[in-house]
């Protein structure tokens, strides 16, 4: 059996995941490098979220050899839909959770922790947010809020489940840049998305679920494909390329060329504004 | 003006040692009811409490027939009832809920059946049932404080693990934390507060006292370490107050304990009404004063 290489961080091979005995995906062989930024797009219930915590080894394995390198400091960053809002606790309490195994046996954080929280809060521009409780966030803030837990342990590999859901444009944008900036930091970056147009189309390597298994795996040139795309999500998908950008568009069954092999080319109704090409 | 005689009757409750011993045993039991019904209201586990007492009752009834120790037999079976209650709730089929109100309504009615078989058991039925604080002899003091300081001893030192997963359950294991022990030793710590808070409120009484003081500490606050803490103060006033008042007004000191912490939670309610009347106004009154300087700006 071949173990994980020195220039990998994770390595799925042959592998069947699920939840009490029930398998969510099967046959996936995924392997990814240090440095890396990735995203997984699939419709709802693809197993987006069973294959992102299979690298945190919490999904029973049926099948194949699933490896994250020894070592390796795991940030994982849940959908904000699951946490409980009503909570009473404060911003840099969240933060501090993540770092809870430094003096575990002890219920205060030392100083010296609270100024590391401070720093990460700060890196993410929530320092003023500090002492105010989580309820009281807006949705990015909230998002930035569980990324400081997650940062405050100085991960290699950032797991994040759905950064972007319930997010506006503007905080959309400045967390995929602050992703950015993190994975140039050096940290191995996989995330979940439901946004295929403001999110996947910008990532240097997308992971499509669809069928139980892994449909594609590349760059998104490649896996935003019409076919790729209509098996993943069984209906027919509109790709417009447009200068670097990519758009996916859904097309009703009985629209013309809607197979994806036959398109017309697509035709430019207006541009409103040349969009910055300074994303991810 | 008050004279010396009715500030002697003030200070009769403490002449008495069942009344010292009453007044010791409700602060503690209140303290640590309320530090363990934090985590109980914030994970929802409010049922689990009620039904714990219930299940305990049946081992307090079963240790009484047998003439063995009642700490150690109520605490064998709440132990024993927490296992089972995490082994049902495992099954998908059969959830959490439905898994505490099939074994404690079990373990329950297994200590009803003991006291129709033995009928000589009314005083200590009764005892089990609405609480004996009274009767506390030291040596049930001793075991109480033991069991008081045991149980804050567990909190203390799963304090970040037990915050994590109440906090954010579902992403506690990716950080390292074993949920399941962790859900397992609370659930003992649990289970041996309610066998402490047994003799002194009773198992109809047990629910009130971990419930109140958590959500009027939550009511006051939105910060954890601050709602533990006003929990714990709320907790340990309104025992050592109960069992004072009882005294004079002559009404069982279990009861008079959860009334006072009622009448508490009564005060907060009133107190956020009137607060966020209070901020509603001073929005309103701010919203009117920035349209008028907006009109006289234009």
């Amino acid at each position: 059996m071949a173990t994980i290489g020195v220039d990998q961080l994770v390595r799925l091979e042959g592998v069947a995941l699920g939840y009490e005995g029930v398998v969510a995906l099967r046959d996936v062989d995924v392997q990814i490098a240090p440095g890396e930024l990735i995203g997984i797009v699939g419709p709802s219930g693809s197993g987006k979220t069973t294959l992102l915590r299979s690298l945190l080894g919490e999904p029973e394995l049926y099948a194949g050899t699933a490896e994250v390198a020894s070592h390796t400091r795991v940030g994982y960053v849940p959908q904000v839909e699951t946490v409980d809002w009503n909570f009473p606790i404060t911003v840099e309490q969240v933060a501090l959770l993540g770092s809870w195994r430094t003096r575990r046996w002890l219920p205060w954080s030392s100083r010296a922790e609270r100024n590391r929280a401070r720093t990460v809060l700060a890196q993410l521009g929530i320092d003023d947010l500090a002492d105010r409780p989580i309820r009281a966030l807006s949705g990015g803030q909230q998002q930035r809020t569980f990324l400081a837990r997650a940062l405050i342990r100085s991960p290699d590999l950032l797991l994040l489940d759905e950064p972007t859901s319930g997010v506006d444009i503007k905080t959309r944008h400045e967390i995929l840049h602050q992703l950015a900036a993190l994975n140039s930091a050096g940290v191995t970056v996989v995330l979940t998305t439901h946004d295929l147009n403001g999110v996947a189309s910008h990532l240097p390597r997308l992971i499509a679920l669809g069928e139980q298994t892994v449909l594609a795996d590349g760059p998104p040139s490649e896996v935003l494909q019409p076919k790729i795309l209509e098996r993943a999500y069984g209906q027919p998908m509109l790709v417009v390329q447009s200068g670097h950008e990519t758009y996916v568009l859904p097309v009703p069954e009985e629209a013309p060329g809607a197979h994806g092999d036959d398109l017309p080319p697509p035709e430019v109704v207006s541009v409103v504004a040349a969009p910055d090409r300074d994303d991810v | 003006m008050w004279s010396l005689r009715r500030i002697a009757t003030m200070f009769e409750p403490f002449e008495f040692g069942f009344m010292q011993r009453a007044m010791i045993a409700a602060t503690l039991v209140g303290s640590v009811t309320a530090a363990v019904g934090v985590f109980v209201i914030l994970r929802r586990l409010a049922y689990i409490g009620h039904g714990l007492a219930h299940s305990i009752f049946g081992g307090a009834v079963v240790s009484f027939t047998i003439g063995f120790n009642f700490f150690l037999g109520a605490s064998i079976w709440g132990a024993f009832s927490v296992f089972l209650i995490n082994q049902a709730a495992r099954r998908r089929q059969i959830g959490g809920d439905a898994a505490i109100g099939i074994v404690t309504t079990a373990a329950f009615a297994i200590g009803i059946a003991v006291i129709s078989r033995a009928r000589s058991f009314t005083r200590d039925f009764e005892a089990a049932l609405f609480g004996e604080i009274l009767g506390i002899t030291n040596q049930d003091l001793y075991v109480t404080t033991g069991m008081v300081i045991l149980i804050a001893l567990v909190l203390f030192l799963l304090w970040k693990p037990l915050v994590f997963i109440t906090f954010d359950n579902d992403v506690a294991e990716s950080y390292g934390i074993s949920v399941r022990w962790v859900e397992s030793i609370f659930s003992l710590a649990l289970a041996a507060t309610v066998v402490a808070a047994l003799q002194v409120l009773g198992v109809t009484l047990i629910a009130a006292a971990l419930v109140i003081p958590p959500v009027v500490a939550r009511m006051l606050t939105d910060s954890f370490p601050r709602m533990f803490i006003i929990a714990v103060i709320i907790g340990a006033l309104t025992g050592f107050i109960g069992v004072y008042v009882s005294w004079f007004v002559d009404v069982s000191s279990g009861a008079t304990v959860v009334l006072v912490q009622s009448a508490v939670f009564a005060l907060a309610l009133s107190w956020g009404v009137v607060e966020s009347r209070r901020g509603l106004r001073a929005a309103r009154r701010t919203e009117r004063l920035a349209g008028l300087e907006r009109s006289l700006n234009d």
